[in-house]
């Protein structure tokens, strides 16, 4: 069988300048995108107020005042104003980018570990499997995202669980099919046909050689997700099935905020001013990590 | 032809009997006994068996399946545990409403969305075409409902221009086709044109850069005809493919309606699964997703069939 | 280094790979079957290089895809050796020990996110040798195909050119110390002055490495510079089999005779006076009856629709001469067969 003489002392193997690699450049590229840069920034920034809340905050996000509901943006101790129970709006949008952060992030983070698996085994064993699996999820793109949502969070009811089970079941079946497109391709090539001549068993070659070239396009499909992932996540919550009060998030503040419109309109468009920026700043996040890493499509 | 025709329709069938099947488990992954959203909170243990059996849930899984499904084929898709009232009646009724303010939106953003997509993609560079390019960013980053709470703000308590919801003076029952009841229908239908209009931009502007980079642009300077020639030429070959991102930004809208529509108290399907949900009127809600989403399925299909006889390319896939 | 070598079981002068009517059919939809390998018989004696040639769509690709065991023949069997491949005594995971391919595509054939030496030491690995030992061996082994450790190592696919890139893939399927190579195509891709650099590579390893190669080209030149012999193929099936020169100066199937005849020569008096080919091209999914040719050829008689020709020894004293051709047939029934007298 395979013989092997290993030499038993240790092998010093002279490090050699490596060439700068494809992160290198990806990096390269990324910096010199401003838009990017700049979106980059903006989503560090957020990130960092939710982490910080505690510190950043002026004031008590749940602490109530009946006798200053609804101030208008620029009351002195209350920077942007208060909300309809007299809360401090700038504490509350500090401490809700925690929860609409999270909304964002962790569905689609947990959508893109299970799609990737799926769509990746789908892509590379190919046949009934593939069959099976890809049309599974046509079913679910049958169904636009919001709908498929709201459906799933309507049936399992209100609670950040749930939407959190809702939304990643949205996003499983589209990354899955990214995972699946881009493996079927990487699994023609030469390299992936050249390493099964090796001997090597389909885990191994799907760890050498298909992930690196397949995790990069599907995670920045996935990063495009964020964005989508924070709006259905806020709005989930707008129609009262996401989190509860007083909880700020900032999809349920805006829910609250509504009947405040004819009071103080623009101290109840804060929330979903909040939302937009942060989805933005993903978005063209996403946009400049898809070029810098040259991923088409 | 007819082998494609033949082809798109085979493969639609497992897809809309999955998506029966999902709205059928839809009352089931809910919490608890599904008998418990269609009983009165005080009901008697007889009362419940009783219940159980008409409904159908002491059977198992597979054969409610088969039994609910027949009756959704023929139109019965139950009765709202609110209302009394048959799910099916409720949910056209709705589908007509969303159908409307969907539609104007297609039209507004579809208009929009090529104006802006055909200079950017004509002016590739220019500040014209970072500005399109803009709009389509911020249209898939924009929330919509707060985008149609700005818009109440602004033209309804700000200038007083339009009202801020609902459906007219007498409801969607008694609409008129007059500048009082269309009135109603600017300000969501404005809205929601914001999400079709940068997808069909985008769309839009990809396909006039990639025509004009095609060989038989300058063929057709060359040949001496003028900007029009090309533009006509261009409207020729770029239209089969808007028109059907076209057609499925409208099935996404049908879906996608349901929270601008809690923003302006539209009775559609969106209004309809918002008090579905508020009340737990778990066959309501099925029957709506389920109209919905075969809505969806049939208008791709529609799509795809139409495409394959505009572009005979299309046929082969 | 640190996969040992594998001991020559039949001696020399034993073929190290024999197929036996490999067949691979691709079903298309609606019935229709793609025959892309039907029936295939050759053997690669040790040591040589055996030269495949045909127009595209011959089955030549597939036939290597086969024998690699990339895609499992339909019927049919190899033995490597004396051993079946992929019996008991010979696993599929230690015949593509001892048999490597190398591809067309220099550039598809690496992995774009690997290094040089991280992409010649992974198949090593696989088998069992440690990290560093592998690098080590792909350093020594860029150095054998003439490219500097030091500067190439650590580099990434892209920044290399085609030339260097398939030097690489060279050394990449000499990584696992195997007896034979595939080279299909090896050396198409590249510039005419590159082709030129990497074929006396290759004639230089198999010499040093004691190599034996299935050299598959469309190009009839190179095939005859670097192949002892050649076996030439049509619609996936094999029309002629022979000594390459005895071939070049003396084909005996008339496809051969074409294709020979369109190669351009540089010595006119060395030309072929046969007709070019005409009709209709090839198709691999409706072969054609009886002789696969016949639709083409210049001399197709009755017979030649009928009955397909067996793959028969012809014009050479030591056997090894084979063509399938009634017009080589005794008493095949086409006019210009020879007598049965003769033959006997």
């Amino acid at each position: 069988m395979t013989a092997i003489t290993e030499s038993a002392p240790a092998i010093v193997v002279p490090p050699l300048a490596k060439s700068p690699g494809y992160w290198a450049g990806v990096f390269r590229r990324f910096k010199k995108d401003k838009v990017a840069v700049g979106a980059g920034l903006v989503v560090l920034a957020i990130i960092l107020m939710a982490i910080f809340a505690d510190y950043i905050a002026p004031a008590d996000p749940t602490r109530s005042s009946m006798l200053r509901r609804l101030r208008p943006i620029g009351t002195p101790g209350y920077p942007l104003g208060a909300d309809e129970l007299g809360r401090d709006m700038l504490s509350r949008l500090i401490h809700g980018a925690r929860l609409s952060l999270f909304m964002g992030v962790v569905p689609v983070f947990i959508a893109f570990v299970f799609g990737s698996v799926i769509g990746v085994a789908a892509g590379f064993f190919g046949g009934k499997f593939n069959t099976i699996t890809m049309r599974t999820v046509d079913v679910f793109y049958a169904f636009p995202s919001v709908l498929l949502a709201i459906a799933l969070s309507g049936a399992l009811g209100a609670g950040i669980t749930n939407s959190l089970l809702s939304l990643t079941i949205v996003f499983i079946p589209p990354i899955a099919r990214i995972a699946e497109s881009v493996t079927t391709q990487v699994r023609g090539m030469d390299y992936v046909e050249a390493a099964r001549a090796s001997g090597a068993n389909a885990l191994t070659i799907i760890r050498v050689h298909v992930l690196g070239n397949v995790l990069g396009p599907i995670f920045v499909y996935a990063t495009s997700l964020i964005s989508v992932s924070m709006i259905l996540a806020s709005g989930l919550s707008f129609l009262g099935l996401g989190t509860k009060p007083p909880t700020p998030e900032w999809g349920l503040m805006l829910n609250t905020l509504r009947t405040a419109i004819y009071v103080q309109p623009w101290v109840a468009a804060l929330p979903g001013a909040a939302i937009f920026i942060t989805s933005i700043s993903f978005n063209l996040l996403s946009d400049g990590l898809r070029s810098a890493m040259d991923v088409k499509g | 032809m007819l082998s494609y025709l033949a082809k798109r329709i085979l493969y639609v069938l497992p897809v809309a009997f999955g998506v029966s099947l999902f709205c059928f488990l839809l009352v089931h992954i809910a919490p608890g006994d599904p008998l418990t959203s269609v009983l009165p909170p005080d009901a008697s243990q007889a009362m419940q068996d009783e219940l159980r059996k008409i409904y159908g849930f002491d059977r198992p899984l597979p054969v409610q399946f088969g039994l609910w499904l027949m009756k959704a084929l023929q139109g019965d898709l139950g009765t709202s545990i609110a209302t009394g009232r048959p799910v099916a009646a409720e949910v056209w009724r709705a589908v007509g409403n969303t159908l409307l303010i969907a539609g104007l939106a297609t039209v507004i953003g579809f208009l929009f969305g090529c104006f802006f997509g055909f200079v950017a993609g004509y002016f590739r560079g220019s500040y014209l075409d970072k500005f399109a390019s803009m709009l389509a960013v911020l249209g898939v980053s924009v929330p919509h409902y707060w985008l149609g709470m700005v818009m109440v703000i602004v033209f309804s308590v700000q200038l007083g221009w339009l009202p801020p919801g609902g459906a007219g003076p007498g409801g969607s029952a008694a609409w008129i086709w007059n500048w009082e009841h269309v009135s109603y229908m600017i300000l969501p239908a404005i809205t929601m044109s914001v999400i079709p209009m940068g997808i069909i931009a985008r769309t839009v502007r990809a396909l006039v850069a990639d025509i004009l980079n095609q060989e038989f642009v300058p063929a057709l300077r060359a040949k001496g005809l003028m900007d029009f020639g090309v533009f006509r030429h261009v409207v020729k070959n770029a239209a089969p493919t808007a028109l059907a991102v076209m057609g499925l930004q409208l099935g996404y809208l049908l879906g996608g309606s349901i929270l601008i529509e809690t923003v302006f108290s539209w009775p559609g399907t969106g209004f309809l699964l918002g008090n579905a949900i508020f009340q737990r009127d778990l066959p309501l809600l099925q029957g709506t997703i389920l109209v919905l989403a075969m809505f969806f399925v049939g208008l791709n299909v529609l799509v795809d069939i139409l495409q394959g006889l505009l572009d005979p390319r299309v046929r082969r896939r | 280094m640190a996969l040992e070598p594998h001991p020559d079981r039949g001696g020399p002068g034993t073929p190290l790979l024999q197929a036996k009517t490999l067949t691979k059919h691709f079903p298309l939809g609606g019935g229709a079957v793609v025959r892309a390998v039907d029936g295939v018989d050759f053997a690669v004696m040790k040591g040589e290089t055996l030269g495949v040639v045909g127009e595209s769509g011959c089955g030549k690709s597939t036939t290597a895809r086969v024998v690699m065991q990339l895609i499992p023949q339909d019927k049919g069997e190899m033995l490597f050796d004396g051993e079946i491949v992929g019996g008991k005594d010979l696993t599929l995971k230690e015949y593509r020990r001892q048999a490597q391919m190398v591809f067309q595509d220099s550039y598809a054939s690496l992995n774009p996110r690997l290094t040089i030496e991280d992409s010649i030491a992974f198949g090593p690995t696989v088998h069992g040798v440690s990290k560093a030992n592998a690098i080590l061996k792909a350093r020594d082994l860029l150095q054998r195909v003439g490219l500097d450790p030091a500067r190439f190592a650590a580099r990434y696919p892209h920044e290399l050119s085609g030339g260097q890139r398939q030097r690489v893939n060279i050394a990449r399927a000499l990584a696992l110390g195997p007896r034979l190579v595939i080279l299909d195509e090896a050396v198409s891709a590249l510039d005419k002055s590159v082709e030129a650099q990497v074929l006396n590579l290759l004639a230089d390893l198999r010499e040093e490495f004691g190599l034996t190669y299935i050299f598959i080209s469309h190009d009839l030149n190179v095939v005859r510079f670097i192949s002892d012999r050649v076996m030439v193929m049509y619609l996936g099936e094999v029309v002629e089999i022979g000594a390459v020169e005895e071939l070049y100066n003396d084909p005996r199937h008339p496809y051969t005779k074409a294709l020979l005849s369109a190669m351009p020569s540089m010595d006119p008096d060395n030309r072929t006076m046969e007709a070019p080919l005409t009709g209709d091209p090839p198709n691999p999914i409706n072969p054609p009856e009886g002789c696969r040719f016949h639709p083409r050829c210049p001399h197709a008689q009755t017979i030649c629709s009928k009955a397909k020709p067996a793959l028969v020894v012809t014009a050479s004293e030591d056997g090894t001469r084979r063509a399938a051709c009634h017009m080589e047939i005794p008493g095949s029934g086409h006019s210009r067969a020879p007598s049965l007298e003769v033959a006997a």
